[in-house]
């Protein structure tokens, strides 16, 4: 699987890019600034693409903007984007395409190393690795007139759990439950939303996003 | 026909300001005659308070003539001691203004306000008067020495400069401490904990590779909890999102979390200078924050405007009501950081709400975006 890497401190970059070829990733190229990155985006094409929010030359949301950027340009482009602290509000802003493939977890969340890949893996695969704590967040202020007001409170930690990129076996294994009844949540959840039949992964995409009410 | 009724009602009035300005002039001449002597200086200090007082109605009165507010020019003299607040008060360039309004009101205007008496009750006679010209002439006079002078404005000034001088460098003191105690207290003793996990992992990393094993695992999570606390941190000092999207995104940021639902209405066309969008956005924080704590508000509404060089800051909540600024709350923090900018915060609170708190800075712009 090829990857693009943006991180501007060298000590991190170099960590996510042993990290990343341990585990049988290709980093086809690593930068350190927002330009650069949009560059490598658009030239390589990569399967996926690890970003951090914080780069030169602005020091602000340089990652951010260029990742968002790059995705208007290659609609899709799977992109995981790393930043010492979430904000609900890029969240929002990177889901915004309603495509998929986008991801969105704190820094200190690379310390769980198989947790991180499976998180690279799910959005390269086109489905969403929220952080728990924007997830979290979100938990905390929906009210009953939102899309998932109507879920029961399994099936809206079910959903929960979906948004941060868990596999259903994940989530099996999470919440002490038979990955059959996994499914069945997940069936209750898709049919609730109202989302018709259509391959199993798109129909993920879209619940979460109804979840986190794009 | 109520205005001449007020406008006899205030020449009498002026006749007793007047004749009150007489004795109190011949009171503070005797004074200073007598200051060789220990009575002068009670006498002229009394005479000086209550030229005080007189003149404040006087200014009431005339503003009501001249139709303009009459700002008050005395300093605040209530530090220190008995001896200090009296040099202060000879020191005050008012109390000198006060003394030749004395003399001229005591004079002249009481013969003004005289004949303006008869000429307002007596409209008949002085036909070929403008109406209430007498009295409108007192008024103006008044006006004239009774307003700050330049010397009086500079004081005020530097008075109103020393107090939010104090003001901000006491809560930026006070703010430091906090940082330091938090870092202490929390991210620094957890990374120790952490250096002694690893230690104990090292040494046992041979003999019991399980139970390094659960100490690495306990290490990993004792990292994660100080980067957690850290991000706390940042957050109170600086946000993030304050700094890469101005206080235009980072409001929108902090309403996105609120459980009850907050409106926002933005219109900044510009980036403003960080310090004050700092300040704007603690306080529109604080605001949220007690709406969603202590309001029992279904809605709440943040507006922000930059007009004629000022920033304009709204927060309304449909809650109960009855929120005062005390001096150990937030809001009288708030109030002290926009001092510092010559920002004002206000609030309006009726018991049974709404809750109203503007604030307002003023500042210029960035040039660049």
């Amino acid at each position: 699987m090829r990857v693009v890497l943006a991180e501007d401190l060298a000590l991190l970059r170099d960590g996510l890019i042993r990290l990343l070829e341990a585990h049988e990733f290709d980093v086809v190229e690593a930068v350190d600034n927002g330009p650069s990155l949009l560059r490598a985006l658009v030239n390589h094409r990569p399967d996926v693409a690890v970003v951090d929010v914080r780069l030169p030359p602005t020091f602000t949301d340089e990652g951010l903007r260029a990742a968002i950027e790059a995705r208007v340009q290659l609609p899709g482009l799977p992109v995981l984007v790393l930043s010492q602290y979430v904000e609900q509000l890029y969240a929002r802003e990177l889901l915004a395409d309603w495509r998929g493939g986008v991801g969105y977890l704190l820094k200190d969340r690379v310390s769980n190393v198989s947790q991180f890949v499976e998180a690279v893996r799910q959005v390269a695969g086109g489905g969403t690795a929220m952080d728990p704590e924007v997830v979290a967040t979100l938990l905390s202020r929906r009210g009953n007139d939102s899309p998932v007001g109507g879920l029961t409170p399994r099936e809206r930690e079910v959903l929960g759990l979906m948004a941060e990129g868990r596999s259903n076996s994940a989530i099996a294994a999470k919440l002490f439950i038979t990955e059959k009844a996994v499914s069945k949540h997940t069936n209750s959840i898709f049919a609730r939303l109202g989302l018709p039949q259509s391959e199993d992964d798109n129909r993920r995409v879209l619940a979460v996003l109804a979840y986190l009410q794009v | 026909m109520f205005r001449r009724v007020q406008l006899v009602l205030i020449a009498g009035a002026s006749i007793g300001i007047s004749a009150a300005s007489l004795v109190l002039l011949l009171l503070a001449v005797l004074g200073a005659a007598l200051v060789v002597v220990w009575v002068g200086l009670p006498l002229l200090f009394g005479a000086a308070y209550a030229t005080r007082g007189l003149a404040t109605t006087e200014r009431r009165l005339a503003a009501i003539v001249v139709g303009q507010r009459i700002a008050s020019p005395y300093l605040d003299h209530s530090g220190g001691n008995l001896f200090r607040r009296l040099q202060s008060l000879a020191r005050d360039p008012a109390t000198w203004r006060d003394a030749v309004w004395l003399l001229v009101n005591g004079i002249a205007g009481l013969v003004l306000s005289i004949v303006g008496l008869l000429e307002a009750l007596l409209g008949v006679i002085f036909w070929w008067l403008p109406p209430a010209l007498l009295v409108r002439i007192n008024a103006h006079i008044s006006r004239a020495l009774l307003s700050p002078g330049t010397k009086s404005e500079l004081a005020l000034r530097v008075q109103h400069l020393t107090q939010s001088r104090a003001d901000t460098v006491d809560t930026q003191a006070a703010e430091i401490r906090r940082i330091e105690r938090d870092l202490h207290d929390g991210a620094q003793a957890r990374l120790v904990a952490l250096g002694m996990t690893l230690g104990l992992a090292e040494e046992i990393v041979h003999g019991d590779p399980a139970g390094a094993q659960r100490l690495l695992a306990e290490a990993r999570s004792a990292n994660s909890q100080a980067l957690s606390e850290l991000r706390d941190l940042v957050r109170g000092i600086h946000p993030p999102v304050l700094a890469d999207r101005g206080l235009d995104g980072a409001v929108q940021a902090l309403v996105l979390s609120s459980p009850i639902p907050v409106q926002v209405d933005i219109d900044l066309p510009r980036r403003l200078p960080a310090p004050v969008e700092s300040a704007a956005y603690f306080g529109v924080a604080e605001c949220v924050t007690n709406l969603i704590k202590h309001s029992g508000a279904s809605k709440g509404v943040v507006r922000l405007r930059h007009v004629e060089e000022r920033l304009h800051v709204e927060v309304i909540d449909d809650g109960r009501g009855g929120v005062i600024l005390d001096d150990a709350g937030g809001l009288r923090g708030i109030q002290r950081r926009l001092s510092a900018f010559d920002g004002t915060l206000a609030v309006l609170s009726p018991p049974g709400g709404p809750t109203v708190v503007v604030m307002d800075v003023p500042c210029e712009p960035l040039s660049t975006h």
